[in-house]
């Protein structure tokens, strides 16, 4: 069998390893992750004003018996565009609209515990 | 050789039943040790305001000296210190109130105090301990050796008796507290000098202020208004002549952008006759005169500042960013009144806090869990060390100054 040159062997496997990592980062976030960070940045974003507990704060309380009746597409479209006189801001370009009825979905039913960001790579 | 009916003879069981007694007393001795005697000037409280626990830590020795658990919704948490820098009163978001011993590593007293609480404050003479409520919106004052309610101070407004959430509480000369009414767009100065007795006066603010800071002196408070461009002055001094507008009109009529933080006026940035002060909606640091109080610059930043706070020696300022670009943190040159550095210590730096006298610098990196360490000559990370979703950084060196 032919012997590989060490420097070639390195070479090759130095771009392969390149191409499974760009490959890796460049495929969009499965859905689980996404959840993920949407319960994150709710729970403690969004948690701000609205508190991490979502019980209230400078906004208002964003629990199951506080949005109880409320109409859904109103608001999604709080999230989505904000209240103007209020410090609500738009999330649009931070969410899409399908995220927001997902979220507003969740909030109405209980919303799920913070597990946190997934470690980033390089972690100490 | 079987053991089993060996006679002791008195003597013997004697002498071993007297070296029994002194390892005994011994390992009562080691079991039960004094405190070890220290200074509390270098300790400081973190919040991990996920878990509602607070680390208590060494800034001589940079590590966490112990844990304290059980202190509730922690998120917006902030804590001011005893004049004798030994008790933490720990304000949390659920409106509990906690009291923890820095020295025994314990909670000496907790309270519920209200519904829903933003931060708190210290009198001048250290007696009395207030905390600042959106529901019910008012103040409250407690006896801050034991906690007892001394006081209750409703932020009521208008006709209906509605009551107004509270921000920006500082503590005054004279045992008077400073705050403001987010809804009644209001400044208030309570005296609690006879905490039997408060004696509240009123200024119009301006719409919807947010925070509040006073000045290290104690003379000027000055209130963030999210409302309006523009802050809201009041001179202690000389409060008969009213609220005075500041830097009206910064963004230049231009529309603001969304504001996922609001930014935090506590931990100001006075520095060099100068203060250096976040705009809202805005990716700029306003720099105002202390003495004229007219603007004499803006510093343009990476994104909303959050906190704008100095070096202890004045020479930097250091800034954090709202949500989404809470991962950077950028330096200000004060005497050449440009930036100088741009960092990444980590996801969502949500506080930073000097040492007392400035040397090094940490900041809470809630999304990496860690507490990072920097020094602030070099602006390289000394070191790090691990906390669950750390937010407020506090050290006991707040205790000796006014509006911390």
């Amino acid at each position: 069998m032919m012997k590989i040159p060490a420097l070639l062997l390195h070479v090759v496997v130095l771009v392969s390893l390149t191409l499974v990592a760009a490959l890796v980062s460049a495929a969009p976030p499965p859905p689980a992750a996404r959840e993920r960070a949407l319960v994150h940045m709710v729970r403690q974003d969004c948690g701000a004003c609205h508190g991490l507990t979502l019980g209230g704060g400078l906004g208002p309380a964003l629990t199951p018996e506080a949005l109880a009746g409320k109409p859904v597409d109103a608001l999604v479209a709080t999230v989505m565009d904000g209240r103007p006189g209020t410090p609500m801001p738009p999330f649009r370009g931070i969410v899409s609209e399908a995220e927001a009825y997902w979220i507003i979905d969740r909030l109405m039913q209980g919303f799920p515990a913070d597990q946190g960001l997934a470690q980033r790579v390089g972690q100490h | 050789m079987s053991n089993a009916n060996v006679r002791l003879s008195p003597p013997l069981l004697w002498a071993g039943i007297l070296a029994l007694m002194v390892w005994l007393l011994s390992a009562c001795t080691t079991a039960t040790p004094g405190p070890a005697l220290r200074g509390t000037g270098d300790l400081g409280v973190l919040v991990e305001r996920a878990d509602g626990r607070v680390k208590i830590v060494d800034t001589s020795a940079r590590r966490v000296l112990a844990e304290v658990d059980g202190l509730g919704d922690l998120s917006h948490a902030s804590v001011v210190f005893s004049r004798d820098a030994r008790y933490a009163y720990v304000f949390g978001r659920d409106g509990g109130l906690t009291k923890v011993d820095l020295l025994t590593e314990r909670i000496e007293r907790r309270i519920m105090q209200s519904g829903n609480a933003i931060g708190g404050a210290i009198s001048q003479d250290g007696r009395i301990v207030v905390a600042q409520n959106y529901s019910p919106g008012g103040i409250k004052a407690f006896d801050a050796d034991t906690l007892e309610l001394l006081a209750d101070v409703p932020a009521t407004y208008g006709d209906d008796g509605l009551r107004s959430k509270v921000v920006g509480l500082a503590d005054l000369p004279g045992n008077r507290f400073a705050y403001a009414l987010f809804d009644a767009g209001e400044i208030r100065v309570t005296d609690l000098s006879d905490p039997a007795h408060p004696r509240t006066e009123r200024y119009g603010a301006g719409r919807q202020p947010y925070d509040g800071l006073v000045t290290p002196d104690g003379r000027y408070y000055i209130a963030g208004l999210f409302g309006e461009d523009g802050l809201a002055l009041l001179d202690l001094w000389r409060p008969e002549q009213g609220v005075r507008r500041i830097l009206a009109g910064y963004g230049k009529g231009d529309a603001p952008l969304p504001v996922y933080k609001m930014p935090h006026l506590r931990g100001w940035a006075i520095a060099g006759g100068r203060a250096y002060l976040p705009a809202i909606g805005r990716h700029e640091v306003l720099v105002v005169d202390t003495g004229s109080w007219q603007e004499v610059g803006r510093i343009a930043v990476k994104s909303q500042p959050v906190f704008v706070m100095a070096r202890p020696d004045g020479r930097e300022v250091w800034v954090n960013f709202a949500f989404p670009d809470n991962g950077w943190v950028q330096v200000i040159d004060t005497l050449a009144q440009r930036l100088t550095d741009t960092l990444q210590p980590g996801r969502a730096i949500l506080h930073m806090e000097f040492a007392p006298r400035g040397e090094v610098v940490w900041l809470s990196s809630r999304d990496d869990n860690q507490v990072f360490i920097y020094d602030t000559a070099s602006h390289r990370q000394l070191g790090h060390f691990a906390a669950a979703s750390p937010s407020g950084i506090f050290f006991t060196s707040r205790a000796a100054r006014t509006g911390f």
